[in-house]
């Protein structure tokens, strides 16, 4: 599981009602080299929240992203690189995503999270 | 990447062993699944350079086609802990990197219009009713731009007419008939 698919989780456990981020616990992780797309990086930032893609990279060993950016980082190359990597290089294999109201944790076997509720949070 | 070669690579993943009635699995076919996902690239630029998300993906058909057409992320969802294995190794065995969610759609927190483009062959809504439609609504609430469905002959006008009143959907077009 990439993180850029972790940005758009969130818990939707009946009667939670913030939800996200859900934080990750990552105890396997891979790294796998893609080719950077600066068009597609340009067009997704608006829609990232940056706290929890840091937050969630942090959980990882990886603190080459900034607490805070803005759109101006952007035309550094080597921002974008560090960007590229944390959203898109990145895969937890194994671990946990929890739900930062309720601690319900939704275990992540072989990248797939299990996201199914039980009945009675439905 | 040439329509006939997408054709062949679809056709030589794996499909379900069981195939569960009750939640209507049933593998798209490569024909169809190639050209939907073609005509969803070159004549919408739906694809390339996108974020896809395929619901009930099963086996993984229509999310490894957006893979193979270019997308710069897939994430492929399904209720069936099985089909997931096989869509995995579908993708593995083509050296794509899919994420792959095990829930049921409706009950999945996303924040709205996380992807650009949803691609899916729904439940038609034979075993629990209403299931296409459930489907298509959290689709059009998901993608920021379009959503590509498989869906009944015999539902055609009434998915038409629910997605543009009830789901907020700009246009509502039949972009092929089968």
């Amino acid at each position: 599981m990439r993180l850029l698919t972790h940005n758009m989780l969130s818990c939707n456990i009946k009667g939670v009602s913030n939800g996200f981020p859900l934080r990750l616990e990552a105890e396997k992780w891979v790294e796998k080299e893609v080719e950077l797309n600066a068009d597609f990086l340009r067009g997704i930032f608006p829609k990232i929240e940056w706290k929890a893609l840091a937050g969630a990279a942090r959980a990882i060993g990886y603190d080459q992203l900034p607490d805070e950016a803005d759109a101006s980082m952007l035309d550094s190359d080597d921002f974008l690189r560090r960007f590229h990597h944390a959203l898109l290089e990145l895969h937890v294999e194994e671990g946990a995503l929890v739900c930062p109201e309720t601690g319900r944790r939704f275990p992540i076997n072989k990248g797939i999270p299990n996201m199914l509720l039980h009945e009675d949070e439905v | 990447m040439k329509l006939k070669q997408l054709e062949g690579l679809l056709g030589s993943l794996q499909q379900f062993s069981n195939p569960k009635v009750e939640l209507e699995q049933y593998p798209t076919g490569p024909h169809i699944a190639s050209r939907l996902l073609y005509m969803a690239e070159n004549t919408f630029g739906g694809i390339s350079g996108k974020v896809v998300a395929d619901f009930g993906c099963g086996c993984g058909t229509l999310g490894i086609a957006s893979a193979l057409l270019g997308a710069e992320h897939v994430i492929g969802i399904d209720v069936d802990s099985q089909s997931l294995e096989i869509a995995s190794k579908n993708a593995a065995d083509l050296e794509l990197d899919i994420d792959f969610i095990w829930c049921d759609i409706k009950n999945l927190g996303w924040r709205d219009q996380s992807v650009n483009t949803v691609v899916m062959n729904p439940p038609f809504g034979t075993r629990k009713k209403g299931s296409d439609m459930e489907f298509l609504s959290i689709a059009l609430k998901v993608a920021s731009g379009a959503v590509y469905s498989l869906h009944k002959t015999t539902t055609r006008d009434h998915i038409k007419r629910t997605a543009l009143r009830d789901c907020s959907a700009k246009s509502a077009e039949v972009l092929c008939e089968v």
